[in-house]
């Protein structure tokens, strides 16, 4: 699969180096803005109010 | 030759699902315990700045005696009822720090209030100055957690909410530790759901043990004062307490 999608970048290793570090960086920005906040909220911790 | 091929692949690219897998829930760990504090101390340094209230808690050096907020006679004024998700006090605790205040909002919803900004108030008890019960949430772990210190607190410590006009002044009485229905610890009498209050409670909840959801940890204190913001600072800021 990874290697898959190397060999599918275009240009010389360096610039594959490159758009990979930026892509798992754009990959973790995602996470970490969207998907783990909608997440956090249904974790079975961090509870901190009283209610039924 | 060609099923042991596809084999091959198959299994490649179940490892890497699963490797990736590992990646994500560490990932998971690390905004959770790390980045929930960088991200909600930042906002937290805007809302309080955002407020445009005098400085926060000035040193004892600069606070003259002169300087001192004295106790008023009479009920307290009353906070205007806020807005969804408004900000509308701030709560100053020294026992947790010597430059601790964080913003209260209005609402205990995760996304809404909590994870955010930190402390926030339940819609239905009291609001400060009016009789019954000023309930506030806040997170003890994670997401700037406001009340990371909590069971630091003791009997007599100080808890100061401060508005635009008033610093309510009000002074720990007792913390215990209870199931996550107990409702009552809300209650405009504090553990006694029936009764007509005539007194100004403050109620603190978090949760207990830290990263569990088994129970909560309650701080209740009881009104000492209040006093005007235009006067100066309460005793209890200035070094003086």
């Amino acid at each position: 699969m990874y290697g898959w999608i190397w060999r599918h970048l275009p240009g010389p290793t360096w610039v594959r180096v490159v758009t990979t570090v930026a892509l798992a960086a754009v990959v973790v920005a995602v996470l970490f803005s969207w998907v783990f906040p909608a997440l956090a909220p249904l974790m079975p911790f961090n509870q901190l109010t009283v209610g039924e | 030759m060609t099923v042991r091929k596809g084999l091959a692949v198959a299994t490649g690219v179940l490892g890497e699902l699963l490797i990736t897998a590992g990646v994500v829930l560490g990932l998971f760990v690390v905004w959770q315990l790390w980045w929930t504090d960088v991200v909600a101390e930042r906002a937290q340094v805007t809302m309080l700045a955002e407020l445009g209230w005098a400085a926060p808690v000035p040193a004892p050096d600069d606070v003259p005696d002169d300087g001192i907020a004295l106790p008023q006679d009479g009920e307290p004024p009353v906070v205007d009822r806020p807005g969804p998700a408004e900000t509308f006090a701030s709560m100053i605790v020294p026992r947790f720090g010597a430059d601790y205040e964080r913003t209260v909002s209005e609402g205990v919803t995760r996304s809404g209030t909590l994870d955010d900004p930190g402390i926030g108030w339940y819609p239905h008890p009291a609001l400060p100055g009016e009789l019954g019960n000023f309930a506030v949430a806040g997170h003890r772990v994670t997401f700037g957690k406001p009340f990371n210190l909590i069971a630091e607190l003791e009997v007599d410590d100080p808890i100061i909410v401060r508005t635009p006009e008033v610093w309510y002044v009000y002074r720990v009485t007792e913390h215990h530790i209870v199931l996550p229905g107990e409702v009552s610890v809300v209650a405009p009498v504090p553990g006694d759901p029936d009764a007509e209050p005539t007194e100004h409670f403050v109620t603190l909840t978090s949760c207990h043990p830290m990263f569990s959801l088994r129970e909560r940890y309650i701080v209740h204190g009881v009104m000492d004062y209040w006093a005007w913001t235009a006067d100066g600072v309460p005793a209890e800021l200035a070094g003086g307490a």
